[in-house]
């Protein structure tokens, strides 16, 4: 089976093709970069011509690269939510007319659900697993039942993870995206010189904060440098490495919980799997992995390119939900708000 | 036209819940209110406590950093909660739909400084500043036709 997925949800426009022995055929992203701003990095796609403009020479793209005739495709999977309404639209509608062209079946996929199953395309995961979730804009904890079962057992309630990385990252004066500059700048930092609240450390639950952390780095930021001024690259080492630990104890000690809840199920082949951008951390990777191992959990983090946003795990959705004889009518709804499960 | 500076003292996060309160009381359809202020100002705890006092229960508000805009629909008002924090320029920040949003609903707009000249006339502006601790202090600035309603709405606090 093989399956074109197309994702618009947010900042991105991306196509990609993904059969169901797990061949990526093609995965195609249109990243806007922008040299005129203060910070750098990508300009957020919000706006629905955006994606109007450069999603139908992704998809020729996508099939160029896949070297496939139309034919081929057995179905089309569009994200249909979360997200911008005016975004999805754009990916779902396309996907719709492509469905209805080519007579192929139409599934209308759950933006989370593609991170949920995305470790299913790079290994053998079987359900149940465990899935901590941790992106710019989600920080969740999840069991992934089967496909369409998830269960929630813990989320943010404040900022997600990856935010708090961008944001600590602007204060301190590092570059955009914040992830890669923390964990870079903390390589040489002195974490222990700075003493910082572990939110919802030792609570019970799966649940996180991350807003207050942010706070109290902005009022040791302030300390350090007077208003005006920038805090030395030392003081931002030490505050990138202070700030990385407390990040990594907190999803250590929620995971842990998480942990605890799941191995009561008893599963058969204990898995824990970490997605979302914020897992290209390393320091974050090698701490979960040491705390999957204490309790006997594999590890699955899919590589960097599935962790953000992208289209091969919609596509890879696509195929698991199709092999289960499920799609889509061509009036599936987008939906801004589409929570994949409730606690 | 703007209205005169109210400056606000909120001396814990109840204070600033009963300002919220307060304030969602008498939001209605086409209302746009535009939070302003530094990164842990208070910005989404204030949008927090208005959209839960909407809804009349604790709600899961999430930052909407990320997402840009998150849409409430409750049965008798629709709240968007916007964050133009990861945006640049005003012409990205009205691609967002604001004017949908003030057609069917109350807009809760983060950093709104951002949307430059595409701000309405009639807004209300509450900026955040951090004082000692967890004491807040808040700047509100009405404009337009929210002149004459904040008049009477401080009155009440």
């Amino acid at each position: 089976m093989i399956v074109l997925g197309l994702e618009t949800s947010c900042d991105e426009t991306a196509a990609a093709i993904v059969d169901s022995d797990r061949r990526i055929r093609a995965d195609v992203v249109h990243l806007q970069l922008a040299d005129h701003q203060p910070y750098g990095g990508v300009v957020p796609e919000i706006a629905a011509r955006a994606h109007v403009e450069v999603l139908d020479s992704l998809i020729a793209r996508a099939m160029t690269e896949a070297a496939l005739p139309w034919s081929a495709i057995d179905g089309v999977a569009a994200t249909a939510g979360p997200g911008l309404i005016a975004g999805l639209m754009v990916g779902l509608v396309t996907g719709k007319a492509l469905a209805a062209t080519l007579d192929r079946p139409l599934v209308a996929i759950n933006h989370l659900e593609g991170h949920a199953l995305s470790a299913r395309l790079v290994a053998d995961a079987p359900f149940p697993y465990l899935l901590l979730l941790i992106s710019g804009g989600h920080c969740q904890l999840l069991i992934v039942e089967g496909v369409g079962r998830y269960r929630r057992l813990g989320t943010t309630i404040d900022d997600a993870v990856g935010e708090a990385f961008d944001k600590v990252a602007k204060l301190i004066g590092l570059g955009y995206p914040g992830g890669p500059a923390i964990e870079r700048a903390a390589q040489t930092g002195r974490a222990a010189r700075f003493k910082l609240p572990r939110p919802m450390k030792g609570r019970p639950g799966c649940d996180f904060s991350f807003s207050g952390l942010k706070t109290a780095v902005r009022h040791l930021v302030h300390d350090l440098a007077p208003s005006g001024t920038t805090v030395s690259a030392v003081d931002a080492s030490d505050v990138a490495a202070a700030f990385q630990a407390v990040v990594a104890d907190v999803l250590e000690d929620r995971t842990a919980n998480a942990i605890e809840q799941f191995l009561v199920e008893q599963p058969p082949s204990p898995t824990l799997v970490v997605a979302g951008g914020v897992a290209a951390n390393a320091t974050l990777r090698a701490r979960l992995e040491s705390l999957a191992n204490r309790h006997g959990l594999r590890m699955i983090v899919p590589p960097p390119r599935l962790c953000t946003d992208n289209a091969a795990m919609i596509a890879w959705a696509g195929v698991e939900r199709l092999t289960l004889g499920q799609r889509d009518p061509l009036t599936a709804p987008a939906r801004a708000r589409w929570p994949l499960a409730g606690e | 036209m703007s209205g005169p500076l109210t400056v606000i003292d909120l001396a814990d996060l109840a204070a600033t819940e009963r300002l919220a309160r307060r304030l969602a009381k008498a939001l209605r359809p086409g209302d746009f209110i535009g939070l302003t202020g530094d990164l842990g100002a208070g910005k989404t705890t204030f949008a927090r406590y208005v959209i839960s006092a909407v809804s009349g229960r604790a709600e899961e508000v999430p930052s909407p950093t990320f997402n840009l805009v998150l849409v409430y629909a409750f049965p008798h008002l629709i709240l968007w909660h916007v964050d133009l924090y990861r945006l640049r320029t005003p012409e990205e920040a009205y691609e967002l739909g604001i004017d949908d949003a003030l057609a069917e609903g109350v807009a809760l707009v983060e950093w709104s400084e951002r949307l430059g000249h595409f701000l309405p006339e009639d807004w209300l502006e509450l900026r955040f500043e951090e004082a000692a601790g967890q004491t807040r202090r808040v700047h509100v600035r009405p404009h337009g036709r929210w002149i004459g309603r904040w008049r009477v709405l401080s009155d009440s606090l």
